[in-house]
Order: C-alpha cells, then sequence, then structure tokens
C-alpha cells in the first residue's frame, strides 16, 4: 500500500464547489503548503470549514472561498486576520458563524454519520438568527427542553498536517495538542495529510509512537512529504509561528502584489527557500504564553 | 509602597476577586488584567483554582507574565481545547474576558461591529462565548469604559447570551463581575440592571453615567479597595515582574 502523492496529485482529486475541512487552530499546524498548491490552482466556489488562521486569510486573498463555516478567524499572537478581515468587509464571502464547540458538533455528527446532535449552545445568541439552516429540536424526554440540532458538517475532502507519517497513512501528530483533527478525518469522504517526515512504520516508534496517532490509516486517502509544510504556522514540536513571516503577510493587505510576487506561485520547496530555508524555519522557537 | 499604585492594579486586585468562593474550577483569564488577576485570586484567597499554561497544560502555580523559563513549570494535567470544550460544556470553569461591546442585558459581542451582512469592522468570530455564556459563570473586563463599549439598545452581534434570555441556560449563566477602567460593577440590581460598586480614584459618577450607553444603577460610590501590600508584592514580583501590566492603560 502506498499512499504517497505530490502537491499536484492532491490538486487533481479536488474540484470547484467542493467543501473542504481544514485542520489546525488560527497559527497552528495549519497544511499550508496545500492550501498554497489550492490558491494557485484553477479551483473556486469553495466551502472552508476551519477553526481559521492564514489558511482562510490567503484562500478569501486568492477569491477562491464562496462560503466560510467558522467560530474565529485569527493569527494567534496578531488577533484579526487581516485578508479574511478584507473579505468579509467587502461581502466577498458567505459565511455561516459558529460557536467554537458548536463546529466540533458539527464534525463529530458527521463523523457518526447523524444528521444533527443537540447543543444548547448558540441559544440566545445571534449565531441563530445568522443561520437559519440551525434548527431547534424538542428533548423527547419528560424535560422538554429547547436545543440547538447542530447539522453534520459533511466534508468532501479534509487537509490536515502532522508531523510524521508512514506510506500507508499511519499518521503521528506529535505536538501536545492535537485540536480537532481526528473530527475533520472522520467527517469527510477523503482525507490528504501533509506531513514533516515519510517514514517507513518500523521508524514511527512502536508503541511509544502510536499514542501520537490521533486517527487511523483508513481514513486517510493520501499522504504528502512536506518538511516545513505548516509555515508559516507552528509545527510543535519541530517549529514555531514565523512572526516575522505573519506580520508581513498581514500587512500584505494594503497591496497584496509584492507579497504574492515573492512567496506564491512556487513549488514548495522554492517557497521554503523564499522565506529562508528548512533550517531556519525549524530554528524559530515555539510560542510561549 | 501605597503612594505609587497603578490603575492597572487596581483593576487586578479588584477583578481577583470575582473568583471568590469558586473552588476547585478552572479559572480562565484572557488578556493581560484578566490573567494576572486570575493569578492573583489562585496566589490569595483561591488556591484550589486549576489554570492553564496559555496552551495545553495545566499547571500548579500561575504562569507570570512575559518571557520566562517554562521548563520549570510544574505541570499537573493536561487541557488540550478539546479538554477544554468538555470542561466548560460541565460548567466547571470561570473565564474573565473582554469583549468589544457590551449592553443593558450583559449581552457581549466579538464578532462584528455594525450590519452583519457587511460589516463595517470584522473581528475574530464568537469563538467559545456562545458556550461559555450558556454553560459557566463569566466576568468581564473593559479598559476603555465609553459609550462605545457600553452600547444603546443591543450589541451589533450578540456573541455571549445575557439576562434577557437566562431561562434558556441550564442554570450556570451569570455575568459575575464588570471591571473597568472607571469603577467596578455587577448585574445585580432589580431585573438584572448593570449597578456601580464602586468607581476607581479620580472617577465620579458622572464619568459613569456619561461613557455608558444605558442606566446604570448607582449601588455605591465608595472608592474601589485599593490592593494590599501582599497583593502589591505578588503582582510585581511574582505575576508581572517585568511590569507588562502598565501597558494596559500606558502608565
Amino acid at each position: 500500500m502506498d499512499k504517497v502523492l505530490n502537491h499536484k496529485d492532491v490538486l487533481e482529486q479536488l474540484t470547484s464547489d467542493m467543501i473542504i475541512g481544514v485542520g489546525g487552530w488560527g497559527a497552528r499546524r495549519k497544511p499550508m503548503s496545500l492550501i498554497r498548491a489550492i490558491c494557485q490552482s484553477d479551483l473556486k466556489d469553495l466551502t472552508i470549514v476551519s477553526y481559521g488562521g492564514p489558511d482562510v486569510g490567503l484562500l478569501c486573498a486568492h477569491k477562491k472561498v464562496k462560503k466560510l463555516i467558522f467560530g474565529f478567524v485569527s493569527l494567534d499572537l496578531i488577533p484579526l486576520e487581516a485578508h479574511f478581515r478584507q473579505a468579509r468587509q467587502n461581502q466577498e464571502i458567505e459565511v455561516m458563524e459558529l460557536d467554537e464547540g458548536m463546529l466540533q458538533w458539527g464534525l463529530r455528527a458527521a463523523a457518526m454519520n447523524l444528521p444533527f446532535l443537540p447543543t444548547r449552545i448558540g441559544l440566545g445568541t445571534d449565531v441563530l438568527a445568522h443561520s437559519p439552516e440551525l434548527k431547534l429540536v424538542t428533548s423527547p424526554y419528560s424535560d422538554a427542553e429547547t436545543l440547538v440540532a447542530m447539522p453534520a458538517l459533511n466534508l468532501d475532502v479534509a487537509l490536515l498536517h502532522v508531523n510524521k507519517s508512514d506510506e500507508k497513512g499511519n499518521t503521528q501528530i506529535i505536538g501536545p495538542d492535537p485540536f480537532f483533527d481526528d473530527l475533520f478525518a472522520r467527517a469527510a469522504t477523503k482525507t490528504f495529510v501533509s506531513s514533516e517526515e515519510v517514514l517507513s512504520t518500523q521508524e514511527l516508534g512502536g508503541k511509544e509512537g502510536a499514542i501520537y496517532n490521533r486517527f487511523e490509516r483508513s481514513l486517510v486517502s493520501g499522504v504528502v512529504h512536506s518538511p516545513c509544510g505548516a509555515h508559516p504556522t507552528s509545527c510543535a514540536p519541530n517549529y514555531g509561528f514565523d512572526m516575522k513571516h505573519l506580520k508581513e503577510y498581514s500587512d500584505s493587505v494594503k497591496s497584496f502584489e509584492d507579497y504574492s510576487l515573492k512567496y506564491m506561485n512556487k513549488t514548495h520547496e522554492e517557497y521554503v527557500d523564499s522565506v529562508g530555508g528548512s533550517a531556519a524555519i525549524e530554528n524559530i522557537p515555539l510560542p510561549q504564553f | 509602597m501605597s503612594n505609587s499604585i497603578s490603575l492597572a492594579e487596581i483593576c487586578i486586585s479588584a477583578a481577583s476577586k470575582t473568583w471568590k468562593g469558586d473552588g476547585e474550577i478552572l479559572a480562565t483569564g484572557i488578556g493581560l488584567i484578566p490573567r494576572i488577576a486570575a493569578g492573583l485570586a489562585k496566589l490569595t484567597h483561591n488556591p484550589d483554582l486549576m489554570m492553564t499554561d496559555g496552551e495545553t497544560y495545566l499547571i500548579s502555580e500561575p504562569a507570570p507574565m512575559g518571557k520566562r523559563d517554562a521548563s520549570s513549570d510544574q505541570v499537573e494535567g493536561y487541557m488540550s481545547y478539546s479538554r477544554v470544550f468538555e470542561n466548560l460544556w460541565g460548567g466547571k470553569r470561570h473565564a474573565m474576558v473582554t469583549p468589544t461591546q457590551i449592553d443593558s442585558f450583559g449581552q457581549t459581542n466579538i464578532s462584528a461591529i455594525g450590519d452583519y451582512d457587511s460589516p463595517k469592522v470584522q473581528l475574530l468570530g464568537v469563538r467559545g462565548f456562545p458556550g461559555n455564556s450558556i454553560n459557566h459563570k463569566n466576568s468581564i473586563f473593559i479598559p476603555n469604559h465609553s459609550m462605545k463599549t457600553f452600547v444603546q439598545g443591543e450589541v451589533d452581534m450578540v456573541s455571549s447570551m445575557g439576562y434577557k434570555s437566562q431561562e434558556l441556560s441550564n442554570g450556570n449563566f451569570e455575568i459575575k463581575l464588570v471591571v473597568t477602567n472607571l469603577g467596578v460593577f455587577d448585574f445585580n440590581a432589580v431585573n438584572n440592571k448593570l449597578q456601580l460598586l464602586s468607581l476607581h480614584p479620580g472617577v465620579s459618577v458622572d464619568d459613569v453615567i456619561s461613557n455608558t450607553g444605558f442606566d446604570v444603577i448607582i449601588k455605591s460610590e465608595e472608592a474601589t479597595p485599593l490592593p494590599s501590600d501582599k497583593e502589591l508584592v505578588l503582582i510585581r514580583e511574582v505575576l508581572d515582574p517585568q511590569g507588562i501590566r502598565n501597558s494596559i492603560f500606558g502608565e
């Protein structure tokens, strides 16, 4: 079994109008090399589901997003994502704005092949007012409580970035927080994973390594070897976020052309060189709060 | 020590009281002043509070502000985002947050300013506010108390629920305390109206009224208690030795 693909192979499996879930959280462990590949493609009118960071912003800057399903979009230390902000303020994208936990619940419902999961979250807020597709349900038990029926967020594709993988799609997320990547994989018809390292199964570390295996290989359709593939987001424990680059990216909202000339329309290897090379990226310390 | 007490220190001391009597729950202070305040609560009146390192681990002592040697943190537990959700859905948390807008119902907004479909200013998105507000106690810190933050009518995008919807909660909805640069407030007046509990030094009742877009009940005009010497030592030497707190009001 060999699921190893390159960035172009993954693009060939994507089509316009797809619903694509993106793993990671804010400026952490985003599959940025796959996102850049989409930005450089002819794909359009995508629905993106994300705990958003520069993945969302970069896709917005390239006019790839028809609809965004999100709980937030932020670059962490730069709280507001300039490109997402511009897209919203210019009314370029539709949105379904959710509480972070509702988004998780929607992925979980999809993962469990359920139409919805009930929750109180969203009641009493404008989350419901702005997304009429969110319906209420009455508890069939004696409490008869009114709850939100959080609909399943069924994804066509999930894109994730992990620390280690083998050719069969056994993946490991070594960073202490796996975020909700496992649910993105379970909610999707196909999951493509970019990985810092592609190793032999033996090199994954046996029982000790298996603790970091957060979802089964049967969920993984393809593995792309992408060292530093999360840059400029962090990939603990390999590297932290590149604040200098995130600032330049954020500032580029005024004139995206310069940023685009410097960093876009490149192979992943060329991109890594354009931002200082892999040794420099791997030297970026992990953030501390 | 007391003649040089800063507004930030007064706010930290006042805000720390919000976790009084909470017992063994997760205290989350988001932002500079709330975070130092949560740490102060743990080091003074509520040592049982649980607290994270700002990332994925629960640690035994509050993490000081600024750069530190994190390898010396005493890690005692695990708190990934998934665990934070599980914890807060169970109600065992009390957060202090800083919304962009708040209204007379205690509803807040961190999502967008202006018309939702063509926002004047897009902010973060609702984040965890809907779930936090319906599941556990919250407190609020506002560094710029004004008509723009304490708005007339309702906030532009209701991100956290308020007292007008409290019957929808499972009984855990509460805004315990509101600390601003002008004074200390809660929503415990009749019909859950905002009420003034104390004024910071140099602030008048008129300052409060003219900077709030809705009616405030004046329950008390007494001065906000100054931090004790012990609190000042903890703030200045343990929780924020680099004085990062002073940036919040340009002190």
